[in-house]
């Protein structure tokens, strides 16, 4: 599903360069729930930024689901996203000015569907995560792991074949933690998405299908 | 997809209320200015009553004589010898309204003293311009040849001088001491038709200046043609009439000009004998609008990238879930532009206010400005260009940011 192929990710400064990505080859197939840990710093979030097509690597190749999106223009990559893509953030990235129904929707205001189309997936979204009862609510009046669902509704509401999630339970308590994990295997497990996770807890790492651990850039397991 | 976005603007504009608050400020002055402008000249470019026939006329108002040698220039409105002798015998003019400049006369009504503009016409004044005779009539040729001390007043000289009293032809109005008696009362016009407004008309015979015969004087002329197709040619006789009007002793150039309505406009506004001021008028017009649109645009662009940059989490986020940067640029204009017209709305009430108060406030006499249709779509099209100009510049550079830089910010 997704084949990165020696990428290498290097950040320039006027009089330092730093290798983030040090020749990472990694495929991950379709259906996999695969999670990525090592220590801060190493390399684990770029590596999902640049599978998400949020980065550019310096070097190497990508390809998802067949294709090689090094060519894509910018219009094509944003709809590659919005098609194949859905993203959970470890500070949830939820529109505060945006009712919880408004964010959920927001991965298909850039599809052609209608506002009754629209609501109707966001609000089974919701269901799935357990939030039906949240729809007008503004994501300031949730709790963390009540945002985290709402996220997730949004990542999985346009149906996407994978979902990169960066360390979704990293602001919450474990037993809200737990929660989320639970809707992440649920998913992978009843709809086939499949899942790359950053995370930096061992036990919710063992939960998925295989580990690839990182240090200084480079894939050591 | 559009009320999603009106609805995080709303959301966006309740947010940083002291923002909103300096942009709608900024903007809604702003357009006020640009709508009250539009209306003054509006009402300058067209005065309306009682000139209706602007198409078939043209207007002589200022003659200037010089000598090139020594750099004499002496100017001002013409003699009725010159209408008379000259213009009169053109064969393009079908018809010429000649009125003299206002002058103030004092009449006292109950021991208080009151201030009446006169001028005198030709009796032709009253078949050119369409003033509307609320009662009586016009006085005629008869009347100025025996100079009959006769007047047509307006109907606030009417409610000044007599007060409540319904029909006043017929009694006497003393005004510097010597009594007209009232022929005729006319609906006001506006002090912007400042070649028309008066209080008191009289027949030019009373008056001592117009026997003169020299080219300089008070008065000044509509040229009325018989058709609109007539029009170039009246100008062409006159121009050529020009070249014979014989040049008064110690001089070199004699001008004068018979000029369509809007650009005696001109000319009085910004030109001179030889330049009509049209370029000048619209080049200084554009500049002045240029200037006033930019300081306040500048000041929007600025407010919408402090506002746009704060947003910078959720640009991230529209942009990793399939935004592309054309979509987000134009939801930031859309947004821009439902500021802008909010701004634009309010503007529109402060101007309706400004206009009242201007009208009410009889600074220039029965002024009456109005919102009319034009100024209405001039106003909404500043707004689009406000929102346009002001929010383009900072969309694009939203739209470049890179996804992972905004979503960390």
């Amino acid at each position: 599903m997704i084949r990165l192929q020696n990428i290498e990710k290097v950040y320039r400064t006027e009089t330092v360069e730093t290798l983030a990505i040090n020749s990472i080859s990694l495929d991950i197939a379709r259906g996999e729930f695969l999670s990525i840990m090592g220590p801060s710093g190493c390399g684990k979030s770029t590596l999902l930024n640049i599978m998400g097509l949020l980065d550019e690597p310096s070097k190497g190749n990508i390809k998802i689901d067949n294709q090689d999106i090094s060519s894509f223009s910018d219009k094509k990559l944003a709809n590659f996203r919005n098609q194949k893509l859905g993203f959970i953030f470890q500070s949830y990235h939820l529109i505060n000015d945006l009712q919880v129904l408004d964010n959920v929707e927001l991965p298909l205001l850039y599809r052609t569907s209608s506002p009754k189309e629209r609501k109707a997936l966001a609000t089974e979204a919701l269901e799935k995560v357990g939030l039906s009862n949240r729809l007008k609510h503004f994501p300031t009046q949730l709790s963390g792991g009540q945002r985290q669902r709402v996220a997730i509704a949004r990542a999985i509401v346009g149906k996407p074949q994978i979902i990169l999630a960066d360390e979704p339970t990293g602001n919450l308590d474990s037993a809200m933690g737990n929660e989320i994990m639970e809707i992440l295997m649920n998913l992978n497990k009843n709809e086939g998405t499949t899942i790359v996770m950053v995370t930096h807890d061992e036990s919710m790492a063992q939960k998925t299908h295989r580990l690839v651990r990182l240090f200084d850039g480079s894939q050591v397991q | 997809m559009l009320k999603n976005y009106f609805k995080i603007a709303i959301a966006v504009l309740k947010r940083r209320k002291f923002f909103t608050f300096i942009s709608l400020f900024g903007i809604s002055l702003t357009l006020t200015i640009l709508m009250v402008a539009t209306a003054l000249v509006d009402k300058m470019f067209n005065p309306g009553y009682p000139d209706y026939n602007q198409n078939r006329s043209l207007y002589v108002e200022r003659i200037e004589i010089k000598n090139s040698k020594e750099g004499w220039v002496n100017m001002s409105n013409l003699s009725f010898y010159f209408f008379e002798h000259y213009v009169s015998k053109l064969k393009t003019v079908y018809k010429m309204a000649i009125s003299s400049g206002q002058k103030s006369s004092n009449a006292y009504v109950n021991n208080k003293k009151l201030v009446i503009d006169y001028k005198y016409t030709n009796a032709d004044y009253w078949n050119v311009l369409a003033y509307k005779f609320l009662e009586g009539k016009a006085y005629g040729d008869k009347e100025i040849k025996s100079a009959d001390r006769v007047t047509v007043i307006t109907k606030k000289t009417k409610e000044a001088y007599f007060g409540d009293e319904k029909s006043v032809v017929g009694q006497y109005i003393s005004a510097d001491n010597i009594n007209y008696r009232v022929i005729g009362v006319v609906d006001d016009v506006s002090g912007s038709a400042r070649n028309f407004t008066g209080g008191m008309y009289l027949p030019y015979s009373l008056s001592k200046d117009s026997q003169e015969t020299g080219l300089m004087g008070q008065y000044n002329a509509v040229l009325l043609a018989r058709t609109e197709s007539d029009v170039s040619k009246m100008k062409n006789e006159f121009a050529q009439m020009m070249k014979k009007v014989p040049i008064p002793p110690d001089f070199d150039s004699i001008y004068c000009n018979a000029d369509e309505f809007k650009t005696s406009v001109t000319r009085r506004m910004a030109g001179n004998s030889t330049s009509n001021g049209v370029a000048k008028v619209i080049t200084l017009g554009s500049i002045f609008v240029l200037l006033f649109l930019l300081l306040p645009t500048i000041n929007l662009v600025n407010i919408n990238i402090t506002r746009i940059m704060e947003r910078s989490s959720e640009i991230g986020v529209r942009k990793a879930f399939g935004a592309s940067s054309k979509t987000l640029v134009y939801q930031f204009i859309v947004e821009n532009l439902i500021l802008t017209f909010i701004g634009g709305i309010i503007g529109i009430f402060l101007s309706i206010l400004v206009i009242y108060l201007i009208n009410e406030s009889d600074y220039v006499p029965n002024f009456n400005l109005s919102m009319n249709l034009t100024v209405l779509f001039l106003s909404l099209l500043n707004c689009v260009l406000f929102g346009l100009i002001s929010g383009v510049y900072p969309a694009w550079r939203m739209s470049k940011l890179n996804i992972v830089k905004a979503l960390k910010a």
